[in-house]
């Protein structure tokens, strides 16, 4: 994760052997991806972030070629036939790339990537201007697939998919990780949670310093541990002020993100 | 070498789905000019004794129809890819670059045969013309092919865009391919304009070529032949170095 410009692209672009590192090095399971490039790129799929397509040809042609080049034969068809089942291409399979629509081409595309059958997938913004229903099909694929062993890295801007999806999450700045570490301890990292609360009178005095905001009516608080609720409503009882509303909000990815982009900053 | 030959058909396959455009009017366009140059100077020009000029003008026709066609095919797949985005698709893959290069100049070469031999098949409806010496006709078919493919590679990968695409093909080959002697013998040219056709190594293609039919030419067909491997080498040497480099294909 990290915003424009991070170096996401950059990143996987290095290891696709799209671009040439200038320095340092880079493997894919062990292999380096300039000396040992034809063992690292065997190893790797990789779904381009555009939507680019030959127009020559139909979707099951197209992923043969693309199999072929890898060096699989016919005996990769019954593969082929699977990948295109599971991303609902099967009726799709005879159809010019030309023809499909936007989501089918996108789904064409990480087909494509995976034709070789490669043990680690790389998704550029996998659903990035992809419809709601897409991006459940997309999700539920990718996870059928990290489940049968697929490694999957996959960069997005949508904090709600790395935490559905991610077991562990790199934030990127300018080219460099802020942040790496497993999604729970990243969520844990934000130890905050946060109280929203719609109050009849005005909020206590000695409430103050927990207060972070107040929006159309609510008071945010914020909370170090659940065990403070209880404190909470024991001084609003006390200061005879009656709660409305009451509501706990967890912290997510998108709060750890923000600050760890404003700490760096 | 499964990788090199699934490109190699892949690129076949590109061609040969769009024969209307890739191989059915280069073949209507020769024959255009069989049509209208042998109809209006038939009786007037005679270059080798007991040469008709229409049996003259066939070779001629046969390998420019070969050379532009090999350079087709290999530099609009490149810039098709490029401009589109799709040339990604190859680059993910381990194909080596000397596999990227076999697999793209056998495809370019497959298509200018294809061509070049059509045209030669349909032209014997007109016209009777001798074959000579074989081997050399198959020689320079083979290496004209060659050289034209690997610079279409060339130039397919310095393109950034079709203009300049075009602006190479426009300026440069149609220029050399029309001023190499395809419709008249360098004989007949000024001696200054003779001296300068020597530079222009499609004059060295088209005369071994047409020596292979006829069994005299202009030069030498060992001259000839030697012009031809040199540029091959040579463009295909450019073409190495700029795929091992990754030029304009990996930043």
């Amino acid at each position: 994760m990290g915003p424009n410009g991070a170096g996401k692209s950059t990143l996987i672009n290095l290891l696709a052997g799209l671009l040439r590192p200038s320095g340092g090095s880079l493997s894919v399971m062990g292999h380096d991806v300039v000396s040992d490039y034809r063992k690292a790129r065997r190893l790797l799929g990789v779904v381009p972030q555009e939507l680019v397509f030959d127009p020559f040809f139909n979707v099951r042609e197209m992923l043969r070629f693309q199999a072929g080049y890898f060096g699989c034969g016919p005996e990769n068809d019954v593969w082929i036939d699977e990948v295109l089942e599971g991303l609902g291409l099967t009726d799709k399979a005879n159809t010019n790339m030309r023809a499909l629509s936007g989501g089918m081409k996108r789904r064409a595309l990480i087909a494509q990537a995976l034709a070789h059958k490669p043990p680690v997938l790389v998704l550029d913004e996998p659903t990035a201007g992809v419809d709601v229903e897409l991006r459940q099909t997309l999700w539920a694929f990718i996870k059928r697939l990290n489940g049968e062993g697929t490694t999957i890295i996959l960069t997005t801007h949508y904090l709600e998919e790395a935490e559905t999806l991610c077991s562990r999450v790199a934030m990127l700045k300018q080219g460099e990780i802020v942040a790496l570490d497993s999604t729970q301890n990243l969520l844990n990292r934000l130890q905050s949670k946060q109280l929203k609360l719609k109050l009849a009178g005005a909020l206590p005095s000695s409430l103050e310093p927990l207060k972070r905001g107040e929006n159309a009516g609510y008071v945010t608080l914020n909370l170090s541990a659940t065990s403070e609720v209880e404190r909470i409503l024991g001084e609003l009882r006390a200061a005879h002020v009656g709660v409305e509303d009451l509501q706990m909000i967890e912290t997510d990815l998108e709060d750890v993100f923000l600050s760890i982009m404003s700490s760096t900053s | 070498m499964r990788g090199l030959y699934t490109l190699f058909k892949k690129e076949i396959w590109r061609f040969w789905k769009v024969a209307f455009q890739t191989v059915m009017a280069p073949v209507m366009t020769a024959l255009l000019y069989l049509l209208i140059f042998s109809h209006v100077l038939e009786a007037h020009v005679h270059v080798y004794p007991n040469v008709s000029y229409t049996a003259f003008l066939i070779p001629g026709l046969v390998m420019m129809s070969l050379l532009q066609n090999s350079f087709s095919n290999s530099s609009s797949s490149l810039i098709q890819s490029k401009v589109m985005g799709n040339i990604v698709f190859l680059l993910l893959t381990p194909l080596s670059y000397v596999e990227f290069f076999i697999a793209f100049l056998a495809a370019a070469m497959v298509r200018g045969l294809v061509v070049g031999l059509s045209v030669y098949l349909v032209a014997l409806f007109w016209v009777d013309i001798p074959v000579a010496q074989p081997w050399w006709i198959l020689a320079f078919a083979l290496f004209g092919s060659a050289m034209m493919g690997a610079m279409g590679i060339v130039a397919g990968i310095w393109a950034d865009k079709f203009d300049q695409l075009a602006g190479f093909q426009n300026f440069i080959i149609m220029p050399l391919t029309f001023l190499s002697g395809v419709f008249y013998s360098i004989h007949s040219l000024p001696p200054i304009w003779q001296q300068v056709s020597r530079f222009n190594p499609f004059f060295y293609i088209i005369d071994g070529f047409r020596y292979g039919f006829f069994g005299q030419g202009d030069v030498s067909p060992y001259l000839s032949i030697s012009v031809v491997l040199v540029s091959f080498v040579l463009f295909a040497a450019a073409t190495l170095w700029m795929l091992k480099r990754g030029y304009k294909l990996r930043g």
